[in-house]
């Protein structure tokens, strides 16, 4: 059994752990200090080591996007902090900013610190005022005690970090719409290359990490690439925040090694509500295909899930059980995408209205099997079509969804899914709170 | 342009944080639509002249995110997640109790100017689901009895705090902490719940502990 391992989440049952003392009891910003007596490239050269590999989804590896950015270029660097998570299923980077915000600010100063960028931001989605507010504070505090602002801590090295509230726009997530919204502009993605680290935000070199990611950053500096590599595998070293959500008997968060499996985290969760079967369940977001009962014992890892036809994404699993239509499931999914879509490429914006408008006639019991067929074609037509990746995400759950339950949208071209699956017997709470 | 010589100091303010005025239009926004109660056009006009854009440009903007108001709205904006995670395991039957409660649908006001109810997108918090927010304060692990008992006790002008996070204040309250974030509230409540502790708590019950030196682990 493979043991859960808090790190990033050691200290979150200190209530004082948001603050700079209670931060600092634990040891906190003592791996700043080490940091600014190296040599940037130095540390550079020591996250690439760690193998560690961004945590919003994609999985890259971090050491090696920021090597990317050219050095002694006369350009003015920038650090962003991806902290806009609003994937669904994805529940892990706002814990984090509300619980430990000086793990973040901390991580933010070495990673500006490696790069060489004096102006870092982090970008937080506007829904949630209790993170924003939390990072704020610690801005101010490490501000305050000199940890942020001029010559840091006598180094000579100058930064300034602000904090911007998002206002409602899932694909600002997406790196580059990021940027222009964080100009001013309205979120759209832009075409790449070139890359943020060669023309980023304001045209200059930028770095965009997840805030798990800059989380990691501290521990690495702090106990080595030895220490952090124990961690995981060869290909995916080191410790995750996960989410665990759904029909499970203790949705939490549960912090363990790259390599467990899903298995194991439901054992830590309590196991399924009521002890049902796992019917479908994702590995990290709503933008992964889908997997089965027979994958829980895939270990979670970034090699392994591709193995297994789907991605580790965030890292958050959301669990369902068989009480759950996957067609009603992949349907609200797909009008999430069709809301989201910026609009801006034809295959995403159209494709999303296509493929929700016929989804949602299966959801009502009349779909057709030549529809199932016409679905694929359009899923085909739009992934890997669009600027960015909203495109791929949205024709991903409906070929997943096919791939292992082709007989529900059979059934839905005659019976509507409700008469299929109550929807009372899916809900978490009964009897007289349901009313 | 009909703002005060408060506001346009605090706007200037927001613009001072950024090395580009321009990215200063998102968080003047949230301050103006905080003052007005939405996004109006001389709201438009002092952001578009702060951030040296046009008034279309900056409409553009406000039009392209869904938080920004373009007509009033209630005292207090009462969220549902309906996608898919939160709306299959109850979120569904709490939008429809709180709809019927409330007497309007999606993106609606009540008519004495309380209430607007949206059927909103995920959250990020997943793991507590159904959630619910109230000004975007979570509400977190609701029923249906139990979010229209929120709402009942808003009515009445009672203290209701969020499940993790401070009292529940007004949208407009909300709205400005966007715009200037530090607002004296981060240690109100208890924003770190048995949920978030979930792993944490299992761990140390069972002795589970992450190695702290490379040797440890060997």
């Amino acid at each position: 059994m493979t043991p859960l391992t808090p790190v990033i989440t050691e200290h979150w049952d200190d209530p004082e752990l948001f603050t700079l003392a209670g931060y600092r009891r634990h040891g906190g910003y003592t791996a700043l200090a080490s940091a600014l007596k190296q040599d940037p490239d130095a540390l550079i050269g020591m996250v690439k080591d760690s193998g560690l590999r961004g945590r919003g989804g994609a999985g890259f590896p971090t050491g090696l996007k920021w090597s990317f950015v050219p050095q002694n270029d006369g350009k003015p660097h920038y650090l962003v902090v991806n902290a806009d998570e609003s994937e669904p299923g994805a529940c892990k980077d706002i814990p984090i900013m509300i619980a430990n915000p000086h793990s973040l600010i901390e991580g933010v100063i070495i990673t500006s610190y490696a790069i060489r960028a004096n102006h870092a931001f982090i970008y937080i989605r506007g829904e949630v005022p209790e993170a924003i507010r939390r990072v704020a504070l610690a801005i101010r505090e490490a501000r305050e005690a000199g940890l942020i602002g001029r010559d840091i801590a006598g180094s000579g090295f100058d930064l300034d970090v602000v904090v911007h509230a998002g206002a409602g726009a899932y694909i600002c997530g997406e790196e580059t719409a990021l940027l222009d919204s964080l100009e001013g502009f309205r979120g759209q993605p832009r075409l790449k290359p070139p890359f943020p680290a060669v023309a980023g935000l304001y045209a200059s070199p930028t770095v965009i990490n997840n805030v798990e990611t800059i989380c990691n950053i501290p521990y690495i500096v702090g106990r080595g690439v030895e220490w952090f590599r124990q961690f995981g595998t060869e290909k995916s070293p080191g410790f995750k925040v996960f989410a665990v959500s759904g029909h499970v008997n203790r949705p939490g968060i549960y912090e363990a090694p790259l390599g467990i499996t899903m298995r194991e985290l439901l054992d830590y969760a309590g196991g399924m509500l009521d002890g049902r079967d796992v019917k479908f369940w994702l590995p990290g977001g709503s933008s992964v295909p889908l997997l089965t009962a027979d994958h829980l014992d895939v270990p979670m890892t970034y090699e392994a899930m591709a193995e297994a036809g789907t991605m580790l994404g965030t890292g958050t699993p959301m669990v369902f059980n068989d009480t759950v239509s996957v067609v009603k499931a992949v349907t609200r999914w797909l009008e999430f995408y069709k809301h989201e879509s910026c609009g801006k490429c034809t295959p995403c914006r159209e494709g999303t209205y296509f493929i929700t408008g016929t989804l949602e006639r299966f959801e009502h019991g009349h779909g057709s099997e030549r529809e199932m067929e016409t679905l694929v074609d359009l899923c085909d037509q739009i992934a890997g079509r669009s600027f960015c990746a909203l495109g791929d995400a949205a024709a991903t759950p409906y070929p997943s969804a096919l791939k292992y339950f082709r007989d529900e949208f059979v059934a839905a071209t005659t019976t509507p899914v409700d008469e299929q699956f109550d929807p009372a017997s899916a809900y978490v709470f009964s009897g007289a709170a349901a009313r | 342009m009909s703002i005060s010589e408060t506001t346009r100091a605090q706007l200037e303010e927001l613009v001072a944080r950024y090395p580009r005025p321009r990215s200063a239009l998102m968080p003047m926004l949230h301050l103006m639509q905080s003052l007005d109660g939405e996004v109006t056009p001389d709201g438009i006009d002092a952001c578009a002249e702060l951030a040296g854009v046009s008034p279309a440009e900056a409409t553009a903007v406000a039009s392209f995110y869904t938080m920004y108001r373009r007509s009033p709205g209630g005292a207090h904006h009462i969220g549902v997640c309906i996608n898919t995670l939160c709306g299959l395991l109850g979120g569904d039957a709490v939008y429809e109790a709180l709809s019927e409660r409330l007497g309007v649908g999606h993106d609606q006001t009540t008519p004495d100017g309380r209430f607007t109810l949206e059927r909103i997108e995920c959250q990020a918090a997943c793991t507590h689901a159904p959630v619910m927010t109230v000004d975007w304060e979570f509400m977190d692990d609701v029923t249906p009895t139990s979010a229209v008992d929120v709402v009942d006790r808003l009515e009445r002008g009672e203290t209701v705090r969020s499940t993790r996070g401070p009292v529940i204040r007004t949208w407009r309250d909300t709205e400005r902490s966007l715009a200037f974030p530090d607002d004296g509230l981060a240690a109100e409540g208890t924003p770190v719940d048995a949920k978030m502790l979930a792993g944490l708590s299992l761990a140390k019950e069972r002795g589970m502990a992450a190695p702290t030196t490379a040797q440890e682990g060997r």
